[in-house]
């Protein structure tokens, strides 16, 4: 029968996968598995993870579906993809929770085993939907995948719990194959991993395979898949997530620098794996302090500054509410400082696991008094580690913190990042003073900044603090001169940063009937729903703003050149707020506020809506 | 195996004086304030603390206590309200060759601070922190503090406060402190020793200093501080002697199972044989817990000096060896080893 199977190979030129189980079956694993093989074979590809908050939800309910899409292609792609074209259900809750994301005549690929009465229960099912019609327009595939997991250990010493835990590699087997890829980074994943554990090596390893065969041999698929590698840039790649590549950026500032990183920090969702990721970099003398709160996480990283490290502290926005009193004390004192901040759903603790950019106004104005910092915001995963070197560089060299705001949607995402050789990264020149002829804590460079003088060195020693203090000496002073003057300084440190940073780009016309104008995270929808529109024969261009505070110099005039101006943002239209307020200009707003990020179809429609009829096909 | 610790790398070429610490600022606190006593004492005994003036470091945190790094002409960073040890801590892992001391109040350090206080404690971080206790918040203008005691009339509890008071020593030794010490402004030279001490301690070294407030709390300690009254009233601790104290030496204390006894040494029943001996290197915090308890206990003189001092090895010094252990072992961090992992590929 074997013998017998024709298998047809259909090139496609996109797909997207979503892998959904329970939080306990290792949907993540099996997802970063599949991505990083599909990495290592060219293609360019875009991640999102979706669990819930609580570690592990009661097996088999609704709440307890942890998933992770992943789209990839042969051609350039900024979205982990709207809808899935396959869905991997290990169980009916997941499923239940993933069918209406679906294309029409998706790819579903249940494990059947688990469609037991009481699974479908919990996910709540009045019938089983592999035997009534709610399935139909769906390419369903059933695969008894708990069961041929057991099968394929069948002889093994392992507990039948431990067996049952291998079925996610026996989907990820079964991937591999109806996708044309290979085994074998994952085979090497697993002999590390497993590298002291043999019996668990080789029960991975065999289920993976027996994935992989059944597809070969079973009559249920007719065709696999391929999609060629990508046309990317040449050069050398590794796929990141936000998080990791805000880490890396950190030391890679760290390298640039020539300071010790210290990174003050407590853990939050979902911000943490920057903490556990720096953690790991001793050898880079990265001082990592996992702080008794969030007030020591940045009160440390200020100290670490004062004393003359590159300091960071990485947070969430309950977190960056603790850290606002630091904050002001950092802009007073005139300290660098990075803030990371992955931006979740709010307020209070809100969606801890959910993306949002709710944060912005927070970012600019959650002090007390006037209290400028530099605000940058990451548009994507490997955008990430560029901007956390940009925030770096610019906290270094204006002695001010920079607030750099990432997202969840970021920080678990991932893509693949470019590595530039060393000598083309950003330089990050920083001199001490040492020299104590004419040494005033607060006098100003032509950029305004003060000089850094660290302790430790001779006849610099000085005293700095969080009263106002004299314009150049630093001493402390009540005069209400000063401390207006002292108010305007440093405001206009902030605003001169703007000569330093890159103009606007406009991608498209220059001008034209309308701009959409984003920051962050929303980058890739945008730019997907731009190219979709487009191809209808709509007008429209796209900007998108890195640098928050300052903003760009020729902003003002981008925007006059477009009679409307589109702001998507993931939440109620905060920098709608500071454009209309900045430039009296009346912009349009698309805002969603549900913990998700935008899909390209949602801006599209909006786009199409605005332009409907004018320049349209 | 452990790095070198700051005392023995630093000593100083130049010889100090007490003035090479005295910055210019005219110092403002209140005539009479027990903190220019603590100024001058630290002055005093600052070109003894083993290290070079520019490695000194003073943060403090807000209240009348924190304005002590201006008067120091060190390196020193005022910062917010009892925030200071985190400050300090982050000084310190950023270089450890400092020498950080953490100058704080009893509020600024047990209330608003508490949390940074425990757990400098717990990780035992090369900090030295002195903390002014005038049982009242001064800056603010007299509300009661942490350490007021139950009852007190203040401008926040006109009718007396329903708080039960922290003892400092009992939650320094709790939460792990390997030097815990205690003194007071008009003891000079009680003050110096104390101090001295603190600054050779390698680890966390704790001194709470009794400080008198002459405006909202004035005459808080002064029976422990009158001539007259001071011998019946304090009691020295001094590692390996008896527990004694009076005007003639004539009274100990001995110990009755857990419960501490005062003893006559003069009536024939009790020799100095009997009393308590201290043991200041004793890393169980049992006796220490007994002897902080004096101040609970009426009729019980107030201990002074260094209830504890062990050796941990401290934060920073574990965490600098890590650093060095691992780069000897992985190889010194560069951008090709951060960046170039297994995961990475070439699109040629």
């Amino acid at each position: 029968m074997v013998n017998e199977k024709k298998i047809q190979i259909k090139q496609v030129t996109d797909v997207t996968v979503k892998f959904a189980g329970d939080s306990g079956d290792g949907m993540q694993l099996t997802g970063s598995q599949f991505t990083d093989t599909t990495a290592s074979l060219g293609n360019d590809l875009s991640t999102l993870p979706d669990f819930p908050a609580e570690i592990r939800a009661p097996a088999g309910s609704l709440a307890g579906v942890s998933g992770f899409q992943l789209h990839f292609s042969s051609s350039d792609i900024s979205t982990p993809g709207d809808s899935p074209d396959v869905l991997i259900a290990m169980n009916p809750a997941a499923l239940k929770v993933n069918i209406k994301e679906l294309k029409p005549n998706a790819l579903i690929i249940v494990n059947t085993s688990a469609f037991d009465a009481k699974n479908l229960k919990l996910a709540k099912y009045d019938s089983n939907p592999l035997e009534d019609d709610s399935l139909q327009g769906y390419n369903v595939i059933p695969v008894e995948l708990t069961k041929l997991t057991m099968e394929a250990l069948k002889g093994t010493d392992l507990s039948i719990k431990e067996k049952e835990r291998c079925k996610n590699f026996f989907a990820l087997g079964l991937m591999y194959w109806l996708y044309n890829r290979p085994v074998a980074n994952t085979i090497t994943w697993l002999e590390t991993k497993f590298k002291n554990k043999p019996k668990f090596l080789e029960a991975n390893k065999n289920v993976l395979m027996a994935g992989y065969y059944y597809g070969e041999m079973t009559e249920l698929f007719t065709t696999k898949y391929e999609v060629l590698p990508a046309k990317l840039p040449k050069g050398k790649y590794r796929n990141v997530s936000g998080n990791e590549a805000v880490a890396i950026g950190l030391i890679t500032a760290s390298l640039r620098s020539g300071l010790p990183l210290f990174l003050g920090s407590y853990p939050i969702t979902p911000a943490s794996e920057i903490l556990q990721e720096l953690s790991k970099y001793r050898n880079f003398g990265v001082r990592t302090f996992q702080a008794e709160d969030e007030i020591s996480g940045v009160a440390s990283a200020i100290g670490a500054s004062f004393a003359g490290n590159l300091a960071a502290t990485n947070t969430s926005g309950p977190g960056l509410s603790l850290k606002t009193e630091a904050l002001g004390l950092a802009v007073i004192a005139e300290l660098p400082l990075v803030v990371v901040n992955v931006q979740r759903g709010g307020p209070s603790t809100g969606l801890p696991t959910k993306t949002e950019q709710a944060d912005l106004l927070q970012a600019f104005f959650g002090r007390h008094g006037e209290a400028p910092l530099c605000i940058l915001a990451a548009s994507s995963p490997a955008d990430c580690y560029w901007s956390a070197i940009e925030a770096s560089r610019i906290a270094l060299k204006y002695m001010t913190p920079v607030i750099l705001l990432t997202d969840g949607y970021l920080a678990f995402g991932s893509e693949p990042l470019r590595i530039k050789p060393f000598d083309e990264l950003p330089e990050i020149p920083v001199r001490f003073k040492v020299n104590p002829d004419d040494f005033h804590p607060y006098s100003r460079d032509e950029n305004l900044v003060r000089p850094w003088a660290i302790p430790g060195t001779p006849g610099l020693e000085h005293r700095i603090g969080g009263l106002e203090k004299k314009h150049i000496y630093g001493n402390i002073s009540y005069e209400p001169d000063n401390h207006e003057l002292m108010i305007n300084l440093r405001q206009q440190k902030i605003e001169k940063i703007a000569d330093d940073i890159p103009d606007l780009v406009v991608e498209g016309d220059q001008s034209g009937e309308l701009l959409i104008l984003g920051w962050g995270s929303t980058y890739g929808a945008i730019r997907e729903a731009v190219t979709r529109v487009k191809e209808n024969g709509y007008n429209v261009s796209q900007a998108h703003l890195k640098y928050l505070n300052p903003m760009p110099k020729n902003l003002g005039s981008v925007l006059k050149n477009f009679k409307k101006v589109l702001i998507p943002e993931l939440n109620l239209g905060q920098l709608a707020l500071l454009i209309r307020n900045k430039f009296l200009l009346d912009v349009l707003q698309f805002n969603k506020v549900q913990g998700q990020p935008f899909k390209v179809s949602e801006i599209e429609n909006k786009l199409v809506e605005i332009l409907g009829g004018k320049n349209g096909k | 195996m452990e790095n070198n610790n700051v005392n023995t790398i630093n000593v100083p070429e130049v010889k100090y004086t007490p003035k090479d610490f005295a910055s210019d600022v005219d110092v403002k606190w209140c005539p009479g304030c027990g903190d220019y006593s603590i100024l001058a004492q630290v002055q005093r005994t600052s070109p003894d603390f083993g290290v070079k003036k520019e490695n000194m470091v003073w943060i403090s945190g807000i209240g009348c206590s924190s304005r002590f790094p201006y008067y120091m002409n060190t390196y020193g960073f005022h910062t917010i309200h009892g925030r200071a040890a985190a400050i300090a801590t982050g000084v310190k892992l950023a270089n450890p060759e400092l020498q950080v001391w953490v100058a704080t109040g009893d509020g600024d350090m047990l209330s608003i601070g508490g949390n940074h206080f425990i757990h400098a404690c717990r990780k035992n971080i090369n900090l030295k922190i002195v903390m002014f206790n005038n049982k009242i918040y001064g800056l603010t203008k007299g509300q009661y503090s942490p350490t007021s005691e139950k009852g007190k009339v203040t401008k926040s509890s006109p009718y007396g406060t329903v708080d039960y008071p922290f003892n400092a020593i009992k939650l320094a030794t709790g939460s792990g402190a390997t030097f815990v010490a205690r003194t007071m402004d008009r003891d000079p030279k009680h003050l110096q020793e104390m101090l001295s001490r603190a600054a050779k301690h390698n680890g966390l070294a704790f001194i709470e200093i009794y400080q008198n407030c002459p405006i909202f709390n004035d005459g808080a300690y002064l029976p422990l501080t009158e001539k007259e009254t001071k011998p019946d009233n304090v009691v020295v601790l001094e590692h390996g002697k008896p527990l004694v104290f009076g005007a003639n030496k004539n009274k100990g204390i001995k110990l009755d199972g857990l419960n501490p006894v005062i003893i006559d040494l003069e009536d024939g029943k009790n020799s100095i044989n009997d009393c308590f001996v201290h043991d200041e290197l004793d890393d169980n915090p049992t006796r220490v817990f007994l002897l902080a308890r004096f101040t609970d206990i009426p009729g019980f003189p107030t201990p002074i000096g260094v209830f504890r001092q062990f050796h941990k090895t401290p934060y920073d010094i574990d965490l600098m060896n890590q650093i060095d252990f691992l780069t000897e072992k992985k190889g010194k961090g560069s951008y090709e080893k951060l960046m170039f992992t297994e995961n990475t590929w070439e699109v040629a």
